[in-house]
């Protein structure tokens, strides 16, 4: 069945929200089942998915057309002026709908096709597996196992099938924790530090009220810090504000009382929950979405949205998780109120300054799959990939990712991918192209079958790997280091402009150091392979060596000439758009149509 | 004055020194005439008779003693912004260290400064005096048109103290026209050329402001060299670096604009950027928010705003742009001044030719635009310099307005990594050396002043030292290649970061953001050996010779 375009509006204006000249791109304007696409007069095509749309605004008419404002959930904001009212009011209602879908069948995952055979499908669903990394981890042992208490989700609806305990928690222990703790989320090992012998624990609150206790969830934990053969006490980091969590305490909910718990030494971190960070960001996209703006009302912006703010308190709590298990060798318990949003926070980033796998472009996907996907961050919530409670929707997430792009700014040679690697998850987490993101948890995506109808995001991540590669990356300078120990005063914090402003070419630089080396760690790796060839054919390689030395030299020169003429020149991480971009072109039976008519 | 008389305490033993994030080093303390130099001795980190510290006393901007029993501590607040700690056994000792580093450091008469006692072996006086004169651009100007001539009217500095011998101005007008319109603008600074753009023909002029006064004076001869530049039917475009109001306002003590009545061809735009005190400030703030690194996200963000810092260096390379827009892309010529014309006039034409001509990009373009766009033309770096953000001297003249300079060309550097031949090594050791120097090059306000002092003759130069092949390498951008094209930089907040390497060098560790361009210097020049210290944290200020192993490391120090 064929897609036509059911909207097509042309005479439509595209304006740049930054640019100072009012330059504006003429051009016709298209509406598919899966995109909005803007076809300009010299034949660039914009193409926005309408996942991606987070909000449509309709502004005041004005004498050149209706302005239709659209704002994407990967930051990208564009401006239309549609000649008509009348279209104008068709494209906002149609974007309206088709943005908001309302069942998981109606998103994109389900009729993307990249026309890759079953087994090939198939076979990426298998890329990662949990139980393998687990395995890597040292787990299971002497002191851990794999429990089958949830194997058919009875006791926690929201946590994964397969799930690692203390060997002495028994099953009654473990239900009746589960039972004190709010969604049923009890503690499980989330990462093990082998040498240490220490564990990063996770859970949600306790139900303890004001002075509820149980018996269960005591020796829960205590058979948790007993795992740990060299240590005498745990930590228990209760990453919300302490105020959040003794409000909490008046809905039968709260935090350990540490005369309960034997031998835990109980710590607030003061991460602020998903409300705060919507507004935040918003605040943020408020501000750094301005015309013209000042110096001073930018950072006062910044202060204000206190976005930074935020940031700093999740790095600085992932930094207080690394250091008590690499530095006192220590087992810690992290949990927020439902533990899927904070405690995914923490735990994966103490886990990224821990273990230098995490650091690697498979490593990052495992620890996504683990921390984020299998514990039930609810992906499908958060992003608001249905017509939902907006108040589910925050940048959860983002803020994950972005605190590991702090990490690379301090550590540049200490991770395997680069800043493009952590804006096409960005992308991809939003644009339900891909079935891992879909659902809030892992039964709901069983239910979906989403391995049976849709394609696993990571193949197709690993597959464009080559792109995603930090040229400064240094093996063994990362797995020297035991812990990454990132300096978080605060002048280190900077505004994320190739996220929040990826879209708005004309605030980057205009020569990209990145990719230049990029280019040139490309070509001296190609050096060596040719230099050992040469040497296989003996002395009389030796002229073709400088011949080659010379053609790469070349290549090299012209990688630095500004391309464009115009001083204008723009080398930017390319963040695979035009990659995709075609492969959509391809994949959607309107642009084969469109193509037949080229 | 004999510098004997300054010096109560010559040596004192035991003495500790200590830097932020560097381990302490025990050794003995010695004063002389211009430098603070502790060797170690054995016990100490350090190995035995090692000179750890060698620092320029002119390099200190604030002495802070405590005193507690029979322990002093002093805290030496540099003018490059590092800040060092001497633990001195003994009150006496401790008190006769710290005012004599202060009598010493604040020694005003140009004469006794140390370019005038350094004599390095290794180099030859008057070697680099000559090397960039306003004649060798006036060359490069002849060979494309004829329209200018070099005046030598300032021959013996009495038309304008401020200018050098010679200037560029249109060939069409002679000296006697000079003359008189010299005298009708602030400090005899008439409209003269800075710079030539080939590419079209247009010129940037500057001058200082024109001497309206309340009676709305007119000055013919100005009138006529400034339409002189003009062609036939051409418009010029005034840039003007304060509001419209006060360059009205100063009417009243006698300054002003150019009124649109008399200059009929001229377009006057009005820049306000900030300058003297203000500036200073703003720069005493920014440092002072860099240094507490205890403060919350909402402090520091609220501190780095109230300093305005960024809103200057927006402002100074939007005016730039301006400037370089009003040449590029209207084609016309442009005039460009504030006040004095010696601050916000130069940092104006001096970024918009960065900004505009490859040539200023490369190393030797860029000591010649220094030269002849801050130094010849009498930017008063003596006043301006004198302290530097830690001072707790009653401010008189100071301002960073080169500081501020140097910062946008890093904003530019850092927006196009690859078109600026040199690297942000040069611009710290710039830095460093307008406050600071062993070298002459940034001593005295004018050229009619190192005259006097026989500035020329009696110190080195600091460009024949950069320009020694060891040194060189230090300063190129290994990414550098020749870019023809004009650099537009975005001047939004978002794309404007703070120059961590200048203001967070001595406070924050750089070790791994060193190693990675050691890795990219080492990719792009794709050999084996790691190159040399990049613009790392170095405790000896301007070493006189090459000698003594002087520099401290985080790795020099260990074990």
């Amino acid at each position: 069945m064929f897609f036509f375009p059911f909207l097509q509006v042309e005479q439509v204006k595209l304006i740049d929200r930054f640019s100072t000249s009012n330059k504006s791109l003429m051009g016709t304007l298209y509406l598919t089942a899966t995109h909005l696409l803007f076809i300009d007069s010299s034949q660039k095509e914009t193409w926005i998915l309408h996942h991606h749309i987070a909000a449509v605004e309709k502004l005041a008419l004005t004498t050149s057309g209706c302005p239709l404002v659209i704002q994407c959930k990967n930051f990208r904001v564009v401006h239309f002026i549609v000649p008509r009212e009348r279209d104008c009011h068709d494209i906002y209602n149609s974007l309206l709908q088709l943005s908001k879908p309302a069942s998981y069948d109606e998103l994109y995952a389900f009729s993307y096709n990249p026309k890759q055979n079953e087994s090939k499908r198939l076979q990426g669903w298998q890329l990662i597996d949990l139980a393998e990394e687990y395995k890597r981890m040292g787990v299971p042992n002497s002191n851990w196992q794999l429990s089958d208490a949830n194997r058919d989700y009875e006791i926690c609806d929201s946590y994964p099938r397969e799930l690692y305990v203390p060997r002495t928690a028994s099953k009654p222990v473990i239900v009746g924790s589960s039972k004190f703790r709010s969604k049923g989320r009890f503690p499980v090992l989330s990462y093990y530090h082998r040498d240490k012998e220490a564990a990063i624990c996770r859970c949600s609150q306790p139900l303890s009220g004001f002075s509820a206790r149980c018996l269960e969830d005591e020796n829960m934990l205590h058979a948790i810090s007993i795992a740990n053969p060299a240590h005498h006490y745990m930590y228990v980091m209760d990453t919300r504000p302490k105020l959040n969590a003794m409000a909490n305490r008046a809905a039968g909910k709260g935090y350990e009382n540490e005369d309960n718990y034997a031998n835990i030494r109980f710590q607030f971190v003061g991460i602020e929950n998903i409300h705060v960070m919507r507004s935040s960001l918003q605040k943020l996209l408020e501000v750094s979405g301005t015309k013209a703006l000042s110096v001073n009302s930018f950072l006062s912006g910044l202060e204000n949205s206190g976005w930074l703010r935020h940031i700093k308190a999740v790095l600085d709590a992932a930094i207080f998780l690394a250091k008590a298990v690499a530095v006192e060798n220590a087992t810690v318990l992290v949990h927020c109120s439902d533990g899927w949003d904070r405690t995914s926070q923490v735990c994966s980033l103490g886990s990224l300054l821990l273990d230098a796998h995490y650091r690697t472009i498979r490593g990052f996907m495992v620890l996504i799959e683990k921390d984020w996907i299998s514990f039930g961050h609810k992906f499908s919530d958060r992003c608001g990939q249905l017509d939902g409670d907006p108040k589910e929707i925050s940048p959860v997430f983002t803020q994950f990712l972005e605190g590991v792009w702090h990490l690379t700014e301090q550590f540049p040679q200490a991770f395997e991918y680069n800043e493009a690697f952590l804006l096409q998850i960005h992308e991809h987490v939003h644009s339900c192209q891909f079935g891992n993101f879909l659902g809030n948890c892992q039964k709901e995506r069983e239910e979906l079958k989403l391995k049976e109808k849709t394609y696993s995001f990571w193949p197709f991540l690993l597959d464009e790997q080559k792109k995603y590669l930090n040229p400064l990356y240094n093996q063994d300078f990362s797995q020297k280091l035991v812990l990454l120990e990132p300096n978080t005063a605060s002048f280190n914090f900077k505004f994320w402009r190739n996220m929040y402003h990826q879209f708005d070419r004309t605030m980057h630089p205009r020569q990209s150091v990145f990719n230049l080396i990029m280019t040139m760690s490309e070509q001296n790796k190609q050096l060596e392979k040719d230099f050992k060839e040469l040497e296989g054919v003996g002395v009389g390689g030796r002229m073709s060596l400088e011949r080659c030395l010379f053609k790469i030299w070349l290549g090299f020169v012209r990688t630095r000439i500004d391309p464009t003429g115009d001083g204008s020149a723009y080398h930017r991480p390319q963040h695979a758009h035009s990659v995709t971009t075609t492969r959509r072109f391809l994949c959607s039976p309107l642009n084969w149509y469109l193509a037949s008519l080229l | 004055m004999e510098f004997a008389e300054l010096i109560k305490t010559a040596k004192v033993e035991n003495v500790q020194l200590s830097c932020p994030g560097l381990p302490p080093i025990k050794g003995t303390l010695c004063i002389t005439s211009h430098h603070l130099l502790l060797s170690s001795q054995p016990g100490g980190h350090g190995e035995q008779g090692t000179v750890e510290l060698w620092l320029l006393i002119r390099n200190v901007d604030a002495v802070e003693k405590r005193i507690a029993s029979s322990l002093g501590t002093i805290t030496l607040k540099c003018k490059d912004l590092k800040v060092l700690q001497l633990e001195i056994p003994g009150m006496e000792e401790c008190l006769n260290i710290a005012s004599s580093t202060e009598a010493l450091s604040s020694v005003d008469s140009v004469m006794m400064m140390y370019p005038f006692f350094y004599r390095p072996q290794s180099m030859k006086l008057k070697d680099g005096w000559q090397l960039y004169p306003l004649q060798h651009y006036y060359q490069q100007i002849a060979s494309e048109t004829s329209a200018w001539r070099l005046s030598c009217v300032n021959g013996d500095f009495t038309i304008c103290s401020s200018y050098p011998l010679a200037v560029i101005v249109p060939a069409t007008v002679d000296d006697n026209v000079l003359k008189k319109a010299a005298r009708f603008r602030q400090g005899g600074r008439f409209p003269v050329l800075s710079y030539y753009h080939k590419k079209n023909g247009t010129v940037m002029l500057r001058s200082s402001q024109p001497l309206i006064g309340p009676n709305r004076k007119r000055c013919q001869e100005d009138e006529l060299l400034l339409s002189a530049v003009l062609d036939g039917g051409e418009r010029g475009f005034i840039i003007d670096t304060r509001s419209a109001q006060a360059a009205k306002q100063a009417r009243v003590m006698g300054g002003g604009t150019e009124p649109k009545s008399s200059y009929p061809r001229w377009k006057r735009l009005h820049r306000p950027l900030e300058r003297g005190r203000p500036l200073q400030e703003s720069f005493i703030k920014l440092v002072e928010a860099c240094n507490d690194t205890s403060l919350s996200m909402d402090r520091w963000l609220s501190k780095l705003e109230s300093s305005k810092w960024l809103a200057h260096v927006k402002g100074a390379l939007s005016t730039a742009c301006l400037a370089a827009q009003c040449m590029e892309r209207e084609e016309a010529c442009i005039l460009v001044h504030g006040a004095e014309g010696t601050d916000t006039t130069l940092l104006v034409t001096a970024l918009a030719q960065v900004i505009l001509d490859p040539d200023c990009r490369t190393l030797t373009g860029f000591q010649g635009l220094l030269e002849r766009e801050w130094i010849e033309a009498g930017h008063p770096f003596h006043f301006r310099c004198a302290h530097s953000a830690y001072s707790h001297a009653r401010l008189k003249q100071e301002a960073p307005i080169f500081l501020l300079f140097l910062d946008c060309v890093w904003q530019l550097g850092h927006q196009f990594p690859f078109s600026l031949q040199f690297n942000e090594h040069l611009l710290l050791v710039l830095f460093e050396h307008t406050y600071a120097s062993c070298y002459g090059t940034f001593l005295c306000n004018s050229e009619k002043e190192r005259c006097l002092c026989e500035v020329k003759e009696k110190t080195h130069s600091l460009w024949s030292w950069l320009n020694q092949p060891s040194e060189l390498k230090k300063h190129l951008n290994p990414l550098y290649t020749y870019n023809a094209l004009v650099i537009w930089p975005s001047v939004e907040p978002q794309s404007l970061q703070l120059w961590q390497g200048l203001f967070l060098r001595w406070i924050r560790s750089s070790q791994y953001l060193d190693e990675a361009w050691a890795e990219i210097q080492r990719l792009v020049t794709n050999c084996e050996d790691a190159p040399e210290e990049s613009a790392g944290r170095t405790l000896c200020h301007s070493q006189p010779d090459a000698a003594y192993p002087l520099t401290i490391t985080g790795t020099a120090n260990e074990g």
